[in-house]
């Protein structure tokens, strides 16, 4: 390659950054969503029903407050209901936006750039409806922090060999590092907005939020230093928090939980799940603010790349698990397997192989994954998959273990649904609330993307 | 353009930072502090009662035995609070019309119970039992002080459960000889140049008390 010429980019017909922005442009279009134009009719549609929903999670909390946990179908055997297959569900949502931010950070991928804002949100928002769970599930949630490790009057410590003890550190370390990390990068963009508005009040609000940033060079220097280190630091937990996850059920003796892929095996469908939830909340959210310029096809053709690949580790992870059950030659795991793909929830287990392992088939196909509408179905049969596949695990290992005369049937009661759906009206309140009131998309790295683009380096 | 902050901002964020961290710490030594505090645990507090019992007069004075009145410590799991009838065995005919036992001496007309105070309320899911605390070597001054002294009742220790682990993971240090379980002031009758954790782990192995077990959850909550 000669001097001088650019290298092309990898899928160079599908640019990151549509041509025409300058640094003026981009930082115009991202603060004026915010700050300027008309709030889309779409915002209020979405916040609306979002608030909705949230009351009537309030409501099944309230209702769960002053009844217990008995409200949920939750018994012995099961008492492991909606509010673990939840949880996990929601932390592992919450990975994509680190994976995007931290790890394709530190390998100059220049396509995260307008997404790693957004998705970070995405990430804060997920460990918040994720954290809740646990605590709901405590027969006294009141006395939560009794799972820190702090001077009581027990003189006890929590039991460090239990997973569940792990979980706390693992859980309340992700949302630390991911609400720093996003925090540190909002930083140059909050000062932007304080500039930019015109409002007295909101440049009070944007400049203390902004912490006296004046964009000196020492400043850029600073937080480049700090960005790369919560970068390097946030990189692990992308691994880590779900591995500790998988150990709640690896750890134990129960059918179907006993094995060693599961913490591999969960992190990549963790990924998988984030990476479809990105998708979800990114198709209507580009076109309600028309900026299809700076989150372009190019972004959905890479993420349907990621979709696929972390798609056929999963099926890898249950290919593994059937054959580690048939290979063991114990007749636990043997019939566990039997009863997934026989058992009362086997409709269920049926549908997740169709959500997880078939459809996403058609994301070899590049013209489905520039579709925005296959993209966006898509990406709901993957996240309402994922929901099965923890089902699958949580619940119908659980229903049928080593005693027979033990057995019993998990079946959600209206207080279980309420509370999940519910869950997903305070994601999405959440979500909406971040778009009005911050730049959503980066400013300063994309105008450094333009900046490379132009100068090729 | 004006600017928005005082040059003065700069030092009240950086400020501010420090008294965050001072407020943190100040509330975690107040909380540390708080809940071990007696206006929590009640500790030192006496209650008001229906008759101001002095365990001072009765114990000391008189010479009672803690069994006199708390007749099944050494049975059950309740030391006993006792009838009015026990009351009336010696103040049918002494003190008979002393004010201060008209309460009682009503009690005993109507029989209707005088209804104490609790001081030692343990919460529901503690199953604790008073006689194998008793037949094992625990005296009633290791939890309840000295009774001998107190005017009027009262709790001593917090009843909190690190004070329970504290003994239950080295009873060594408190255990002494079941003959002495009532005795009060059992330290000073020690002889000097006796160490008494010698003795109390020579105990522990005598009664056949197995300390690995007893900070098992199961063991007080079941």
């Amino acid at each position: 390659m000669q001097l001088g010429q650019t290298e092309k980019p990898i899928g160079g017909d599908l640019p990151v950054v549509e041509p025409g922005h300058t640094y003026r442009s981009v930082s115009e279009k991202i603060s004026n969503i915010v700050l300027d134009i008309r709030t889309p009719l779409g915002w209020f549609v979405a916040f609306g029903s979002g608030s909705i929903l949230l009351m009537m999670y309030l409501i099944s909390i309230a209702y769960l407050f002053a009844y217990g946990v008995g409200v949920w179908g939750i018994n012995i055997p099961v008492g492991w209901g909606f509010a673990i297959v939840t949880f996990v569900w929601w932390i592992g949502i919450g990975h994509a936006g680190t994976l995007i931010s931290a790890i394709l950070f530190l390998f100059r991928q220049d396509w995260r750039t307008s997404i790693n804002r957004f998705a970070e949100a995405m990430t804060l928002f997920a460990v918040v409806c994720a954290g809740l769970y646990p605590i709901l599930h405590l027969g006294r949630p009141w006395l939560f922090f009794w799972l820190l490790p702090y001077p009581n009057t027990f003189g006890l410590w929590p039991q460090f060999r239990s997973a569940l003890a792990w979980d706390v550190f693992a859980v309340s370390t992700y949302g630390t590092i991911s609400a720093v990390f996003w925090y540190t990068g909002l930083i140059p963009d909050l000062a932007g907005m304080r500039d930019r508005a015109k409002v007295p009040l909101l440049k009070m609000v944007y400049g203390m939020l902004a912490l006296g940033w004046r964009g000196s060079s020492r400043h850029w220097h600073h937080h480049q230093a700090l960005y790369l280190l919560l970068a390097a630091i946030a990189t692990p937990l992308v691994v880590s928090v779900h591995t500790v996850v998988s150990f709640d059920f690896a750890i134990a003796q129960v059918p179907g939980w006993s094995t060693t892929v599961f913490p591999p095996y969960f992190v990549a469908g963790a990924i998988f799940s984030g990476f479809a939830m990105v998708v979800t909340l990114l198709v209507p959210i580009r076109k309600l603010y028309h900026i299809e310029d700076m989150i372009t096809l190019r972004h959905f053709d890479v993420m349907g790349k990621i979709l696929l690949t972390t798609g056929l580790v999963v099926f890898y992870g249950y290919v593994t698990e059937a054959f580690t059950g048939w290979y063991s030659g114990s007749i636990y795991e043997l019939f566990l397997f039997m009863n997934r793909f026989t058992g009362h929830y086997a409709p269920f287990v049926y549908l997740l192989v169709f959500c997880n392992l078939v459809a996403p088939q058609l994301l070899w196909f590049r013209s489905v994954r520039t579709n925005m509408t296959l993209m966006f179905i898509l990406s709901l049969i993957i996240n309402t998959g994922m929901w099965l596949e923890r089902f699958m695990i949580v619940i119908i290992s659980l229903t049928a273990d080593y005693l027979p005369s033990s057995w019993a049937l998990f079946i959600a009661t209206p207080w279980d649904w309420s509370l999940l759906i519910g869950s997903i009206g305070l994601f999405i309140v959440l979500l909406f609330l971040f778009v009005r009131t911050l730049p959503m998309i980066s400013v300063f790295e994309m105008q450094e993307l333009i900046h490379n683009t132009e100068h090729g380096h | 353009m004006n600017q928005i902050f005082h040059p003065s901002a700069n030092v009240i964020a950086k400020a501010s930072i420090g008294v965050l961290i001072v407020l943190v710490g100040v509330l975690s030594v107040f909380l540390y502090f708080f809940v071990r505090s007696s206006w929590m645990t009640g500790v030192n507090i006496s209650e008001p009662q229906p008759v101001p019992f002095s365990h001072l007069h009765h114990v000391r004075q008189v010479g009672l035995d803690c069994r006199y009145c708390h007749t099944s410590v050494e049975e059950a799991a309740s030391a006993n609070i006792p009838p009015t009838e026990t009351c009336m065995t010696c103040h049918s005919q002494i003190w008979t019309d002393a004010p201060m036992l008209e309460p009682v001496r009503v009690s005993w007309r109507d029989n209707v119970s005088l209804e104490w105070e609790r001081l030692h309320d343990l919460a529901d899911f503690v199953y604790f039992n008073h006689s194998i605390h008793v037949n094992k070597g625990i005296g009633c001054e290791t939890c309840h002080g000295r009774v001998d002294n107190m005017a009027l009742p009262m709790k001593v220790n917090t009843l909190q459960m690190e004070w329970c682990l504290e003994c239950h993971r080295n009873p060594a240090k408190y255990i002494r000889p079941t003959d002495e379980v009532f005795t009060m002031g059992y330290a000073e009758t020690v002889p000097a140049g006796h160490d008494p954790l010698v003795e109390g782990h020579e105990l522990v192995a005598q009664y056949g008390i197995e300390v690995g077990r007893l900070d098992n959850c199961s063991i007080c909550h079941r």
